[in-house]
């Protein structure tokens, strides 16, 4: 049994008195010592999954409808309010990706690390104290017994990243659920926010969840991936597996969207059209309107989830198939 | 050669903090510390660098929306820093900017029509609302949109389709520069592609010179002719594309571009 198995997962957004789906049917799970890659567009659902597998999606505007999400043998949908945070920042945290929202701007970033420790663990505040230090170091904070005492604000956003990852390292977490934790930072400082991630999950076996819309940080970082379009997964596999044959017609399509670095070329294959809003009542695939390979047949039934290759499953009902 | 369109001369701005409690003593912030170089009729110039290098402060300082400490910008031989607000307004046709956000730069108010219209009027392009109508639909059909959607309001939009307005609010001024600052940075790769695509293909067309302003890399090399690097308010590099994607002299860039993620395509051989 892995340690996070997330199954039909089915969350859905109330507006104008209807429910509208907006994930629907995603099942993944991560291991020890795994990370997990989920790429989509703005709007595809990769946030709320991850906010659904924290349990912050409270209210009643967007609520889990169905599926169940377990950790560590546990079912996370079920549990008390008490029983969750005892959980939440302790064995399951979560980076956020705005650096400079989720700090608080008046009390010194030592505090909030000390206030997450002693909230989970029996530690007196001197003690606590030490720890952060200790994870500032870990996340390789300059002078960490004196950086222990700055304000968010004297830290610049690589910086402040790295003092949420200590935040949610303070209690060896063995799942990190990371949403974009690296989108709002520069490349260079982005790669070691990335290497520093990698080298804590080699040292502490921790599982990681990494939800990014770049799918270079995701071939890079990930052992597998989950490519999720409009609410569903549509392509999953092994990182090196799904990259050497990409079976989906949208994961192509996205990947020949980005311009590289490394070579030239005249025009980009931009995918037409745009990612239909929430409103639009689909029928079929939801990537029909804007596919290359479109039939009849997408337009009316939705493609069910098919193995492709062994550990290679994949939504469309023209898998492999490339356009003429 | 030819004569440059744009030449930018040891160009400084530099910001003066205030003095508070918090903060201390007053600073002198150099954003733009001595920058110089020259775009050409019809080439692509692109400004790239990490956040707070100083490249947006280059385009805004261009625009006259900061003032240039010292140094020199002669857009086709006449230096116009030194120009009034009055004397630089009818530069402000011929040197036109886009912006990153299309949630921000587009008045929620005003149907696309009127968007477009009103610097028509203000530079007397046109001088009835139905001439004024024919060049919006022409342009919005260049820029991929239906000429219906002039009657209705910015709201109504996806962020593709309000940048794609954005470059059309430009583009109807027939500029001799753009200066884009980000301007595809805010949308999802899928839609990116497809306005890069359309900038490129109307800086193609028009033979309009661009002054491309991003962080991304990739981007970069797919519009420009030319890159120019920045680091701490000074370029580092500056050369034409493939030399410096292909051979970078400088240790910055090259540490720029060895941090970019990559896909992998394929199996590795093992």
């Amino acid at each position: 049994m892995a340690l996070l198995e997330v199954q039909d997962l089915e969350i859905a957004v109330r507006t104008k008195g209807k429910l509208l789906p907006v994930v629907q049917g995603v099942s993944f799970d991560v291991d020890d010592n795994e990370t997990l890659g989920i790429v989509g567009e703005s709007g595809c659902g990769k946030s709320l999954t991850a906010l659904a597998i924290m349990g912050l999606l409270g209210g009643t505007t967007v609520r889990i409808t169905g599926g169940n999400i377990r950790f560590d043998g546990m079912d996370l949908l079920t549990l008390s309010d008490g029983e969750r945070r005892s959980i939440m920042g302790n064995r399951m945290a979560m980076i956020f990706q705005e650096p400079m929202t989720s700090l608080n701007p008046v009390y010194r970033i030592g505090d909030q690390i000390i206030e997450n420790i002693r909230q989970h663990q029996k530690m007196t505040n001197a003690q606590a104290r030490d720890r952060a230090v200790e994870l500032l170091s870990l996340v390789r904070i300059p002078n960490p017994s004196e950086r222990v005492d700055s304000f968010p604000h004297q830290m610049s956003g690589g910086q402040r990243q790295r003092v949420m990852i200590a935040m949610a390292l303070s209690c060896d977490p063995k799942l990190l659920i990371a949403d974009e934790p690296t989108t709002a930072l520069d490349v260079t400082v982005q790669k070691e926010v990335l290497d520093l991630m990698a080298d804590l999950q080699t040292r502490m076996g921790t599982a990681i969840v990494l939800i990014s819309h770049d799918l270079g940080v995701i071939s890079e970082t990930c052992d597998k991936v989950a490519v999720m379009y409009r609410g569903r997964v549509v392509e999953a596999a092994a990182t090196e597996n799904l990259f050497a044959e990409l079976a989906h017609p949208y994961t192509r399509g996205l990947l020949n969207s980005i311009p590289v670095v490394d070579s030239d070329v005249d025009w980009l294959e931009a995918i037409p059209g745009r990612v239909p809003t929430l409103e639009e009542e689909l029928t079929g695939c939801a990537f029909h309107p804007r596919c290359a390979l479109v039939t009849k047949l997408c337009a009316t039934s939705v493609p069910q989830e098919t193995e492709y290759k062994p550990g290679h499953s994949v939504r469309c009902h023209f898998s492999g198939k490339v356009a003429p | 050669m030819t004569e440059p369109l744009l030449r930018v001369i040891d160009l400084k701005t530099h910001f003066r903090t205030k003095a508070s409690w918090m903060f201390g003593e007053k600073q002198l912030i150099k954003a733009v510390d001595g920058v110089s170089f020259d775009i050409a009729p019809g080439e692509v110039l692109s400004l790239v660098g990490e956040s707070g290098c100083g490249k947006s402060t280059v385009g805004r300082t261009l625009t006259h929306l900061e003032q240039a400490t010292s140094g020199r910008a002669l857009f086709e031989g006449r230096d116009f820093l030194v120009m009034s607000p009055n004397e630089f307004r009818p530069l402000r046709r011929e040197i036109q900017m886009i912006f990153q956000d299309p949630f921000a730069s587009l008045n929620p108010r005003l149907k696309i029509e009127q968007t477009l219209g009103e610097p028509l009027f203000i530079h007397g392009l046109c001088k009835t609302w139905d001439e004024a109508r024919a060049k919006i639909a022409v342009m919005l059909e260049t820029v991929g949109m239906d000429p219906l959607v002039m009657k209705r309001h910015p709201h109504e939009f996806s962020g593709g389709q309000r940048q794609r307005i954005g470059i059309a609010r430009v583009m109807i001024l027939k500029p001799k520069l753009v200066i884009a600052d980000e301007a595809v940075s805010a949308l999802d790769v899928s839609i990116q592609a497809q306005v890069l695509n359309l900038l490129k293909k109307l800086q193609q067309d028009s033979g309009v010179s661009m002054l491309f302003i991003s962080h991304d890399l990739g981007v970069v090399r797919h519009i420009s002719d030319q890159v120019a690097v920045m680091h701490e308010g000074k370029i580092v590099e500056i050369g034409r594309k493939r030399q410096i994607f292909e051979a970078p002299q400088h240790e910055y860039t090259r540490k720029l571009l060895e941090s970019i993620p990559r896909v992998k395509i394929g199996k590795e051989v093992a």
